[in-house]
């Protein structure tokens, strides 16, 4: 697992309480992580913080699950 | 229409001096203190260093993790105080009729720790303006009635009474009066504050509204002494259930007792101080009393608001006289401040749980730290210094008063 999915990870773990076998890359925010609105919204802010980048909204409205978070990390990450 | 009558048939507290009811009555009657040096924040840089927080309190204990980061304190504390009252009551959750439940909470300031925190988080940032999405709704000071409505359910009026330090009388008073007038048959109330931090501590500290005896934190809180120098700080929540009576009947329920008055008036004077001569404390009892005609006699202990600042507990003492006149001298008042600390917009809930518990049980709780009589203050008033007394207590009031002259009471009375 790359160093960006580890910590994508983590912060997941930690802000939506959920279990580390959860979290896979088809995982859903909202249908299986039980994330609601706001929770999604404070996950994207921590991506940014962590990887010290910017996610637009209509950017940020296409991160649906796990893959999709590391993905557009990883490409736009520094 | 004729009026409902309304009943107590719940009770909970998480507070400085326990964590349950038993507890906090135990202390209350042994006249303990709950002020100690503050362990929150760093007190190095602040006029005062103690407070009566809630001991050794861990989120962790009540919530999971990710409900906590979600919770002010003040809510975290208004949903345990409510779970026991809840409990406490014996209403089925699931079988009640849902719509016929509401919530009125009480929070003077709401979530100011959360606030803080996110200000902070602004102003040492590169200022892009990136708050966490649940800085307001772990903020505003109604969302602690919304939690509670949410955990249960219960979907009958629902909102927060703000009024400073008079906030929780005021939501006691509401859900008394809607349940009198039929809107709901059953009311989660009381209130909840969090308030010993640093913008907390160093606002009143500014109001010079707190006490300042750092070299000995328990004896600080001292109504009515003439060396009385301020408020000490409290924090923590205290729940009731109100019901209907003929609800509560029904279902076979413990009743602590009636609740027979509210009033609520304005001093109209000042953004601080008390009315000199306690008007709008003398028309709030006048008020309460009003409500089911109940004589003045007919009350054995008050409650005070006593908060131990120079001004307010002489207005109160005046105006309990005024109201009250000869039979001023056959009360038993204290000041429960005096132990637990003030717990601003939670304080007239915590103090209806003592004056209820003094119905149940024959016991009037004590004014503690009493030393040097103050010549402002009648000495033939009856604070019940020291020590709690033995006493038949019939009915009970309570008396809680707000910055920006908001007056509260609320009346209790075996049945």
């Amino acid at each position: 697992m790359s160093d960006i999915a580890s910590r994508v990870k983590a912060i997941i773990v930690d802000k939506l309480g959920v279990d580390e076998t959860e979290v896979t890359p088809e995982a859903s925010f909202t249908n299986d992580l039980g994330a609601d609105s706001l929770d999604t919204v404070e996950l994207i802010m921590e991506f940014e913080k962590e990887f010290n980048i910017a996610i637009p909204d209509d950017q940020a409205e296409n991160i649906g699950t796990v893959g999709d978070a590391i993905s557009y990390i990883e490409e736009n990450a520094k | 229409m004729e009026l409902k009558r309304v009943v107590v048939t719940g009770l909970g507290a998480i507070t400085p001096l326990g964590n349950s009811i038993d507890e906090l009555w135990n202390n209350l009657v042994n006249g303990v203190s709950g002020a100690a040096p503050i362990t929150r924040f760093d007190t190095t840089n602040f006029k005062t260093k103690f407070a009566c927080e809630v001991k050794n309190y861990n989120s962790n204990d009540y919530f999971d993790r990710k409900e906590a980061r979600k919770l002010d304190m003040f809510a975290q504390f208004a949903l345990i105080a409510s779970e026991q009252a809840v409990q406490d009551s014996g209403i089925d959750t699931e079988s009640i009729d849902h719509d016929q439940v509401g919530v009125i909470w009480g929070a003077g300031i709401g979530g100011i720790q959360t606030f803080t925190e996110e200000i902070k988080g602004f102003v040492n940032n590169d200022g892009n303006p990136r708050f966490n999405p649940f800085f307001i709704p772990k903020m505003i000071g109604d969302i602690a009635a919304g939690h509670i409505s949410m955990k249960y359910g219960f979907r009958g009026p629902n909102y927060n009474t703000v009024s400073a330090c008079a906030s929780s009388t005021n939501a006691i008073g509401d859900a008394y009066n809607l349940i009198r007038l039929g809107k709901a048959k059953v009311f989660v109330t009381g209130g909840s504050e969090a308030a010993i931090c640093e913008a907390g501590m160093g606002g009143f500290n500014s109001m010079q509204a707190l006490s300042t005896r750092n070299d000995d934190p328990t004896t600080a809180s001292r109504p009515f002494d003439k060396d009385r120098d301020g408020f000490v700080m409290g924090e923590g929540g205290a729940a009731l259930i109100l019901e209907e009576y003929e609800h509560a009947v029904a279902r076979g329920a413990k009743i602590y007792c009636e609740v027979i008055g509210s009033g609520m008036t304005a001093d109209a004077h000042h953004l601080t101080a008390p009315h000199p001569e306690g008007l709008g404390a003398k028309n709030v009892m006048l008020m309460a009393l009003k409500d089911n005609d109940t004589k003045a006699e007919d009350i054995d202990y008050i409650n005070v608001h006593g908060t131990a600042t120079p001004r307010g507990d002489i207005a109160e003492t005046l105006a309990i006289k005024e109201v009250f006149g000869e039979h001023a001298y056959k009360l038993n008042i204290s000041s429960t401040k005096s132990m637990t600390g003030h717990l601003l917009g939670a304080a007239g809930a915590i103090e209806s749980i003592a004056c209820i518990m003094a119905i149940k049980e024959g016991i009037v709780p004590p004014t503690i730290n009493h030393f040097t009589d103050d010549p402002e203050i009648d000495p033939k008033l009856n604070m019940t210094y020291h020590k709690a007394e033995k006493r038949e207590v019939k009915a009970a009031l309570s008396n809680t008063f707000g910055f920006g002259g908001h007056n509260a009471s609320v009346i209790f009375k075996a049945i």
